[in-house]
């Protein structure tokens, strides 16, 4: 009698078990980072170069903080009297911000201080700028990965 | 039969690799649920923050004051409550009843003290905006306390004047004051108060915002300990082999890693706290006979409008250090029936569950939060979880190790 083939099927049986067991593992919860965000991108519309920083990074998780907001047309001009709302939330959880934050000066040269900014939970945020000047409304769409 | 001779010693090793990975004998945990367990460690937890709004927070003699007034039952309409009948401190400074219970029964749970000085909101629905203005509420409710605040002012110049005055200066002259007025209360007490001058309301105003402010000091004084949880993180972040009483089982170590992984408990009792000090709907049913609750909805103006809040004139703070109140969330579906998420530090040594005590059992809260019911008003943010029986009873198991 030769080979039993019951035991290959066995162990490829088990080994791919191991492989999903495996796998689930890896798909751990992400961690509660520190991190230093510097963002720009242009707004949904293209009317606008927004660009986001934290005032005084690391950004941590469930402490009330400042952000700058750089708003500039596409050809550079810096964009002075807008007015800016923020909102934002995490998608996965249907949650929005747990702040309502405000801008509460206008530094000019196109800077803008946000305050009362909080993300409370680490994961996957929203932070949406809808800025509203002469040039047009548009809204800048950031992800945050905290 | 020679293939098989070749094939056979290795099943063993297959059937120990997939045990291992299968929980049976628990793999190392991963990067990322090291820096979670780190994040949830006592060891991580910042020294606490001033409070700007209480100039006397951080005042031994104001904290030992205040020590006095927190166990007094004096403080109180009929002789018979204070702080620490319902805050009891062989019991985490709670109760272990469903509802507190002072003069008559309350409609919350009672909660735990340790660490609440860090929280931006006090009480269930965060209807408080600070520890001092937090412990002038219950002081009012005529289900606690029952008191006044003319009264209140009345017992501090009979009892403690000396000590008061040491701390805070010295007391008005209450003797044309009312025995029995305030804004609140019964329509005597009401009518008591609008019969005072403007100069008179302020000035008891004023010693009933620094009883506040003294019994505050002293809660800030009540702190987490460290548990098995703890020591079993910082030998984790020491890079050794946790032992002996840091040690976790197999199965707390399963819990563990269900908790900041599948079961998701982490996004809301996130940090060294176990709480992300936020309001949420988790679908928690109503408690029967109690009157319509709304949570942080209804809380939220009454926050706002209260006179001992961060912006109001008892406040010692400057306006811009205020950002939780002048920053938080005003309006939303999401305020309807949401609640503080609250620290599960202790969690297994003091049931029953929820903002009134609503869930029996640790079981029973991991089964709420399986099933995810629909929430009886405002919307859940909760989703069905699959948990199998193992698993439940591990999240419970890990949960334990958060107690001594």
């Amino acid at each position: 009698m030769g080979f039993n083939w019951r035991y290959l099927v066995a162990i490829v049986g088990l080994l791919a078990v191991a492989l999903m067991a495996f796998t689930r593992m890896q798909t751990a919860p992400s961690p509660v980072a520190a991190p230093s965000f510097v963002l720009s991108r242009t707004s949904e519309n293209g009317t606008y170069l927004v660009a986001v920083e934290p005032e005084a990074p690391p950004v941590k998780v469930g402490e009330l903080h400042t952000w700058m907001v750089t708003v500039k047309t596409q050809d550079g001009n810096p964009v002075d009297g807008a007015s800016i709302t923020v909102s934002g939330g995490m998608p996965a959880h249907g949650h929005g911000l747990p702040t309502s934050p405000e801008v509460t000066a206008q530094l000019g040269d196109g800077r803008y201080r946000v305050e009362g900014v909080k993300f409370s939970m680490g994961g996957a945020w929203e932070f949406r700028f809808a800025v509203s000047a002469p040039a047009g409304d548009d809204e800048a769409v950031f992800n945050l990965k905290l | 039969m020679i293939h098989s001779r070749r094939i056979l010693p290795i099943l063993p090793a297959a059937a120990l690799l997939l045990s291992g990975l299968l929980g049976c004998k628990p793999a190392p945990l991963t990067e990322a649920e090291r820096k979670a367990v780190a994040s949830l460690s006592l060891s991580a937890l910042p020294p606490l923050p001033a409070d700007p709004s209480n100039r006397y927070a951080d005042l031994p003699a104001a904290a030992a004051f205040g020590a006095t007034l927190f166990f007094d039952q004096r403080v109180s309409r009929d002789g018979n409550v204070s702080c620490s009948t319902c805050h009891l401190v062989d019991r985490h400074f709670q109760d272990d009843r469903p509802l507190g219970v002072g003069i008559s029964t309350t409609s919350r749970r009672t909660m735990p003290l340790a660490g609440t000085a860090r929280s931006p909101f006090l009480f269930w629905d965060g209807r408080r905006d600070s520890l001092w203005a937090q412990a002038l509420g219950p002081l009012e409710d005529a289900r606690e306390h029952g008191g006044n605040r003319a009264a209140y002012a009345h017992i501090v110049k009979a009892n403690f004047a000396a000590r008061y005055e040491h701390i805070f200066g010295p007391l008005p002259d209450l003797s044309a004051m009312p025995a029995n007025a305030s804004p609140l209360g019964s329509e005597a007490d009401r009518a008591a108060w609008a019969s005072m001058s403007e100069a008179q309301q302020d000035a008891v105003n004023r010693v009933f915002a620094n009883i506040g402010k003294a019994i505050a000091a002293f809660e800030r004084s009540i702190v987490h300990e460290k548990t098995r949880f703890d020591r079993f993180a910082d030998a984790l972040a020491a890079g050794q082999e946790p032992a002996d009483d840091a040690a976790l089982s197999d199965e707390e170590l399963y819990g563990l890693r269900l908790f900041v992984g599948k079961a998701n408990c982490v996004e809301c009792h996130n940090g060294s706290r176990f709480t992300d000090d936020h309001f949420h709907n988790t679908g928690v049913p109503p408690a029967a006979g109690l009157p319509e609750d709304l949570g942080r909805e209804a809380a939220v103006p009454q926050v706002l409008s209260d006179p001992f809040n961060c912006l109001g004139p008892y406040s010692d703070a400057p306006p811009e250090t205020c950002g939780e109140l002048r920053f938080m969330v005003k309006s939303g579906p999401e305020l309807r029936r949401a609640y503080k998420t609250p620290s599960l530090r202790g969690v297994a040594d003091r049931p029953p569950y929820m903002h009134a005590g609503q869930i029996p059992t640790l079981e029973a809260v991991i089964d709420h939060y399986v099933r995810a019911p629909a929430s009886p008003d405002g919307k859940s943010e909760v989703v069905p979880l699959k948990l199998s029986d193992r698993e439940r009873a591990a999240l419970v198991a890990f949960l334990k190790t958060l107690s001594n």
